[in-house]
Parts: C-alpha cells; structure tokens; sequence
C-alpha cells in the first residue's frame, strides 16, 4: 500500500475512533459505579452543538471544549438527580436523556447550521511530524486526541491503583456492603455519573469541532450507542476498550472504502457489524458466568436507598 | 499481637478483666433484649455466649462493638468506663468482630476487600505483604490477589479475620463462626482461635452449638430471653446440662386438657425418610419416621440448624423424597409428589420464611391467597383465575383471622410481621387441611397474633386434622402439642407425650448429636 495511504486511513481511523474512546472511557467509570446512563447520545449531541456554539462566539476552541464537558456532564446532572436521588428507574430515564438531548441540541444549534468552524489546531512539532509514515500520526494530531489517551490511562490508573478507584469498584460491586462500611455510595455514583457526562460532551466536541467541523443535527450519527456498546464489549476493562474504540473506528472508515471500492456488499451491513460485534461478545463472555461476575458491576442499574 | 504489658495474665483470679458490662439493659418495641446483663471478659479467655435464638446474643455483641447504644449500664474496657458509639471506635479500641454474615465485594480480590475495610491510611501500605505474613502466622492460608467470588466460604471468613487481626484487636467477637464451615475448617478455625488466645487476645464466641462450646472454650455465659442465667466451665458441664440451662428450668404446662383419641384414623405417616441436604451446610435428614393421628397435635422442637428446614421441605414436598411410600397423607403415597400434588391429598404448609417463600411481597394478598390455595379453593376454571372467588377468599382469611390490613388489595409487603403470618396461616387452615405442617408459626410474631394463631391450629386439630408444628420455642410445643419429639443432628427422637416430658429428658434429646447414641446403645 502506498505509504500515502496508509497514512490517511489510519488517520481517519483516529478521528472516527476518538469520539468513540472518550464517550465510552466516561461511561465505563459511570458504570464501574453501578449507574447505567443510556443517555450518551444525547450528551454527546448536548456537548457537540455547545462546543461549537462557544467555540464560534469567543473564538477560543479551549473554551468551547471546556464549555462541551460543561454540557455532557449537566446533562449527566439532570439524569443523576433522576435516578440516584429521585430513585427513577435507570433505563427509562437513560433513553429520555437520549431524546430529550437530541431535540435540546437542535433547538440550541438551529442558528449555527450551515456555518464553519475552524477545525481544532493540531500539533505540529518541526522535524518529528514530518518523519514520513508515522509523523502525521504520532506528532500531528489535535489535543483531543491526545487527551483521550492520557483520560483512558489516567482511568486505568484511578480505577485500578488508588484508593478511591477501589472504593468506586466497591460501591458498583456491592452498594449494601459499601455503605455499611461507611462510603457515601450516592456521592461517589454522582461523581461518576458526571464525569461520564463531561466525557460524552467531550465526545460530542471532537465530533463538531475536528471530525466534520462543522454542526448538523443528529451529527452523532449513533455514536453515543455504539460507545454504549464499547463498554460491553470490553467487559468493562480499559485496554479492551481501547482495542474495541479502535476497532470499531476501524469498521466505520470501511464502510466508506466498501463504497468507493465497490464489493458489492451494501454500506448497511458494514454499518451493523459492531452491533453484531457486541452481540456476539455478549454471548460468547456470558458462557463463563465468573468472568461476567468478576468484570460487570453487580449493582449495574440497581438503584440504592438506605434502608433501615 | 501480643497484650501489652499482660498484667496479671496468665489466669491469676486477680486478674483485671478486659472488658466488663454491668447492668446493660437494651428495649426494644415489644421486647426486652437485655435486661440487666452482666458479663466480664478476662485477657486471653475464650469466653462462650451461649443461648436459643432470640436469647439476646446478637444485642449485647452488638452493644460491645457499638452497633447499638445499651438504654442503661456500663461498659469498662480495660478499667475504663467508655461509651462505644461507632464500629469504627470499637475498632480504635482494639474490639474486632467477625459477622454471621460476611459483607465482601464478590469481584474484587482479597487484598482490595481488606483494603476498603481499613481506616488507617498507614495500615494500607504494604497490605499484601502484611495479610500474608498475617495470614500464614495464624494459620489461615489466603491469597491476597485471589477474587473473593473464586473463595470458598471458609476462605471468606478468613478474609474477615484477618482484616481484624491486621488492626491488632485485643478482643475479637465471633458471631455464629461455625454455622458455614466444614468440621475440618472448623478444626483449623479452633486451632487459630486457641493460638490467638494463648497470645492474650480474648475471644467471644457466640452459638448454641454445644459440643463446639464444650471443645472450645473456658467460660460460658448462658443467656435467656435477655437475661444471663448461667455463668459455668463448659468443659465441666455435660452437653445435656447446658441443653437444659439454654431452654430454662421451667416448661409450661399445656394450656389444653383435651387427650387426642387414641382410635382416631392415623393421618400423616412418614416412614424411613433420609434425604441428602441439597444446601451446603444442610443436615442430612436420618431415618425419620413418625405417624400423627386425626386430631393430634405433634411438636417438633430442636435446636436451629438440626434438619429443620429439610425436614419441612421432605414434608411440603419441595422436596421429593427417594420412595413414594415415606411419606403418607390420608393413605396417599405422597413422597414422590410435588407440593400440589400433596395439596390436592389434603396437606397443607406453612413454611418459616413468610417473606418470599411463605408469602409473595410484592403481590397482593388476593393473590398471595390464590397462589396456594386455587386448587384446594377451586379458584382456578379452565385456566383462567376466578377473581371474585379469589377476593372472597382472601377476605375470608383477612375477617377469620383479623388480618389488619386495607383489604386484599393490598401487598403483602405493606403488612407487619404478624399479621402477614395470620394471613398466611388462616390461608392454609381455611383450605380445610387434613394435615398441617407449620414451620415457626410464631416467629418474630408479636404477643396477640401469636396467641390467635396458637388457638387457631389447637381449633383446626380439634375439627379432626392432623397437626405438625416444627418449633424452636419450647414454651409453644408444650402450650399446643399432644405429643413431642426433638430433632438433633437430622435424626429425630420417638415421640413422648408432652404430659410425661421433663426438662431433663428434652435437654438430653437436644444434646442427643453427642450424647443419645452412646445412651441409646446402653438403653434396654
């Protein structure tokens, strides 16, 4: 393959798997504390049209960015105060996060169609981005690209090696026990829930302000269920996520070369295929019931009242 | 590990004690759980508190580790008058407890549940290393990066010793430890326990399993209905003698006068029932067998945790026993039948667990009536519920047996204890039992509603069923019971009239796992 061409696919691969890895990092620390939000495509619709906004009108893509996570996780908010503290049922409450956030998001960018944006400044290091082949990949990418490899690892490192990542895995495993010992299990799942909602508008971001700087409605295109997904997919485990972001960043660059290249087989299937992806690790993780019990939050959805 | 300082250790009778209670007096709604206890602990001692359910253990340990606040009395902990108000502070003082019931994060490993149980930031470092050395000093192999959902039960106390052992405790309260474990984990828990004692850590053991009491321990103290009415060396007592000081030196004379009919037709037969316990640390059901007549009561008392709850469900037909003939209802061969199938032959049960076995919580009372009784009841045409039937029904039960409730449209959840148990057992009496088969009827039933139920079943036996209640409380075998017989260790004593049984002869068929086959092969 020309080196060419190497090039632009795995750099389209990285943005259309970016959206994906940052939206489903944050929902997999949500989850990781017993709270199930449906409501990713709907925070990320949320921080995509707010990121733009803000970005367009102070010119300053920081703070547009800043602005977005500001956004997902206010949308996080409402559906916290929903479920954690009002009781409601998680599921339910989850997918009208999802309509309610897609219809809020075309009411607030409906003035900002059509208009462009400047696509976020990428790194650009003298010498380094432009070694051939790997330059442009590894040394010119934009900061939230980057960003979503220090959030994922900063994740790992939080979840797995302090202290207060444990107590998180505590309260999603075992909220009775978790309280009983003294945790504040609401707290930490409003910690939670919140920064998977910044995490999705910052997904969103990447979307209207890198992938297509531009905004459309609906742009997320399903995105935010995919990322849903992601997170059952890599039975709840960072690095696996990585690998499925990537992976499925991967399949929807294929669904525009099944086009160009002609195979014959319909864009629609190719589409489908980290659905069906997903469906079959479900499957296939739920023969051994240990490993499901060892990585999925027990509590997933469980909704918490101390009682007594 | 070892007490600081060990002043007058080493069993001197000056010794100063670790901890002593006096006059702690705990109320609670309707019951008085400790009523002026007394109880002094001495440095190193493994100290028993032994009592039946609902003696009123699980408060006063409760009170020592600062779960509950004590009405009145003092605690002196180390000849220092304290007021414990948290866990945590128990914890500071060097009181440790393990719990009946573990609290573990299934999916985290060993060294993480530790980890989230220790307040002291210092204590987290080099916590593997720690539980390790800890672990192999007292005898109790763990690894610290092994899932507890991999672990055993065993290995799961474990987990729960060694959290308390790695905060030094001069005091560690063990509830119940021996209710989940295979003899040969309780063997090494013993020996761990032994050791810790000869390091000046005193133990509080709490159960009512007599023979580990007598192997274990140096001291008992032996409560009832929330008083301490003993203080002895279990080591010198027979099984038999603290038997008889756990149920107390007074049994009720029965309450009714009437003999049943010797002639009346025999009802429910059960013949050679063994059955392998299908929980895990069940008792296997030995050669039951007994017969109640028309019109008879018969009291099964034992100690918990002696073939009770497989006993009750060998009868119910929740479980199915090897041979059709065991179990005989009204000449019905009924051992292979399932538990409508037993209805549908005239038995009908009470199980002990109201929520959720005897009774569906979240189900309305109508349907909760409906559930056991459509068959009996004829609730049920062509497979379709009858529902006017259904509501009259269940308001039969809720008038008949003064069910306080809204109506049958309420949810079983919404009743209190008591009343939800009339309900259930005025649903099975109304169905016009020829047998009856109660499991605890009264427990955890307030004064009132456990008297109408009691004059219930003395009225359904006297309408002429057959009538078997499976008790833990002595007091209400002897209150309703024609004749009784005591469960111990899956085998059950023969029957003996209630008029001819004496303290003395229940405490030896209670003790009867240890002692009855030794008398049984001496008996002429």
């Amino acid at each position: 393959m020309d080196s060419v061409v190497f090039t632009s696919v795995v750099l389209s691969i990285i943005s259309a798997s970016t959206p994906l890895l940052l939206a489903a990092t944050g929902e997999l620390v949500t989850e990781k504390s017993g709270v199930l939000n449906l409501g990713v495509e709907g925070m990320m619709l949320v921080g995509a049209v707010v990121g733009f906004a803000v970005t367009l009108t102070t010119g300053n893509a920081f703070i547009g960015i800043l602005a977005a996570a500001l956004g997902g996780a206010l949308m996080a908010l409402i559906f916290s105060v929903l479920t954690l503290t009002l009781l409601a049922n998680q599921v339910a409450t989850g997918l009208a996060l999802t309509i309610f956030g897609i219809g809020l998001a075309a009411m607030m960018g409906a003035s900002f169609v059509g208009q462009p944006v400047g696509k976020l400044p990428a790194l650009d290091l003298p010498y380094l981005t432009d070694l051939p082949l790997i330059g442009r990949i590894l040394f010119g990418q934009d900061g939230l690209v980057y960003f979503s490899f220090i959030a994922l690892g900063g994740t790992i490192w939080f979840l797995f090696h302090s202290h207060a990542g444990l107590v998180l895995r505590a309260v999603g495993d075992s909220h009775d026990a978790a309280h009983a010992i003294g945790y504040p299990v609401i707290a930490i799942r409003y910690g939670a829930t919140l920064f998977g909602g910044a995490m999705s508008g910052l997904g969103g971001a990447y979307l209207s302000l890198s992938y297509t700087p531009m905004w459309a409605e609906d742009m997320t295109a399903g995105r935010g269920w995919i990322a849903l997904a992601l997170v059952v997919f890599a039975t709840w485990r960072p690095l696996r996520l990585l690998l499925g972001a990537y992976l499925f960043g991967g399949i929807t660059i294929l669904q525009f070369h099944v086009q160009t290249l002609g195979l014959g087989i319909p864009a629609q299937m190719v589409s489908m295929l980290p659905y069906l992806a997903t469906i079959v690790v479900l499957v296939v993780i739920s023969t051994d019931r240990s490993k499901i019990r060892l990585n999925a939050p027990a509590c997933l959805g469980r909704p918490f009242h101390v009682s007594g | 590990m070892a007490l600081a300082g060990g002043i007058g250790s080493g069993g001197a009778p000056s010794a100063q004690p670790l901890l002593r209670l006096s006059g702690i007096v705990k109320q609670f709604p309707g019951c008085l759980a400790n009523d002026h206890v007394d109880l002094s602990i001495l440095p190193g001692e493994i100290h028993a508190l032994l009592g039946e359910n609902g003696a009123g253990k699980s408060t006063l340990v409760k009170i020592i580790y600062g779960v509950q606040k004590p009405d009145a009395g003092e605690i002196i902990w180390r000849g220092q008058a304290v007021d414990i108000n948290s866990p945590s502070h128990a914890r500071n003082l060097g009181i440790g407890m393990v719990f009946q019931h573990f609290s573990l994060f299934e999916a985290l490993t060993v060294a993480e549940n530790i980890a989230l149980g220790i307040n002291d930031k210092k204590l987290r470092k080099d916590l593997t290393a720690r539980i390790v050395e800890v672990s192999e000093a007292y005898g109790l192999p763990l690894d610290p990066n092994r899932a507890v959902h991999d672990l055993s039960v065993g290995e799961r106390q474990r987990i729960e010793i060694v959290r308390c052992l790695l905060q030094d405790p001069k005091l560690l309260i063990m509830d119940e430890p021996t209710s989940v474990l295979t003899p040969q984990e309780v063997e090494k828990l013993f020996a761990t326990l032994r050791r810790l004692a000869s390091e000046g850590c005193a133990i509080l053991y709490i159960s009512h399993k007599l023979d580990e009491i007598r192997a274990l321990c140096e001291k008992a103290t032996i409560m009832r209905l929330g008083r301490v009415v003993a203080e002895c060396d279990p080591r010198q007592e027979s099984a038999r003698h603290l038997a008889e000081l756990m149920i107390g030196a007074s049994l009720k004379a029965p309450i009714h006068g009437r003999q049943a009919d010797a002639g009346a037709a025999t009802r429910l037969v059960v013949r050679n029932l063994s059955l392998t316990s299908d929980q895990q640390f069940g008792t296997d059901l030995k050669q039951v067998g007994f017969e109640v007549r028309a019109g008879e009561i018969l009291g099964i008392g034992g100690i918990a945790g002696n073939g009770q709850n497989e006993l009750m469900a060998a009868l119910s037909g929740e479980t199915l026993s090897a041979a059709a003939d065991t179990i005989t209802l009204d000449g019905v061969a009924a051992g292979k039948m399932g538990p409508d199938g037993r209805r549908a032959s005239g038995g009908c049960f009470v199980p002990e667990e109201r929520n959720g076995h005897g009774a569906v919580r979240d189900m309305t009372l109508a349907e909760n009536a409906l559930l056991s009784g459509y068959r009996r009841r004829g609730l049920v045409q062509i497979g379709v519920i009858d529902d006017s039937r259904t509501t009259s029904f269940a308001g039969e039960v809720i008038r008949g047996f003064d069910v306080r409730t809204t109506g049958p449209k309420a949810e079983a959840r919404s009743l209190s204890g008591g009343n939800l148990q009339k309900f259930i057992v005025g649903r099975e009496i109304l169905q016009k039992p020829g047998v009856l088969v109660v499991a605890q009827p009264t427990w955890g039933v307030d004064a009132g509603a456990a008297s109408a139920i009691h004059q219930a079943l003395l009225d359904l036996a006297a309408q002429g069923a057959a009538v078997v209640i499976i008790s833990q409380d002595l007091d209400e075998i002897m209150a309703l019971a024609d004749r009784i017989a005591v469960i111990a260790g899956g085998r059950l004593s023969p029957a003996i009239p209630v008029a001819d049984a004496t303290i003395e002869t229940i405490g030896r068929l209670m003790g009867g796992g240890i002692e009855s086959g030794l008398e049984a092969a001496h008996a002429p």
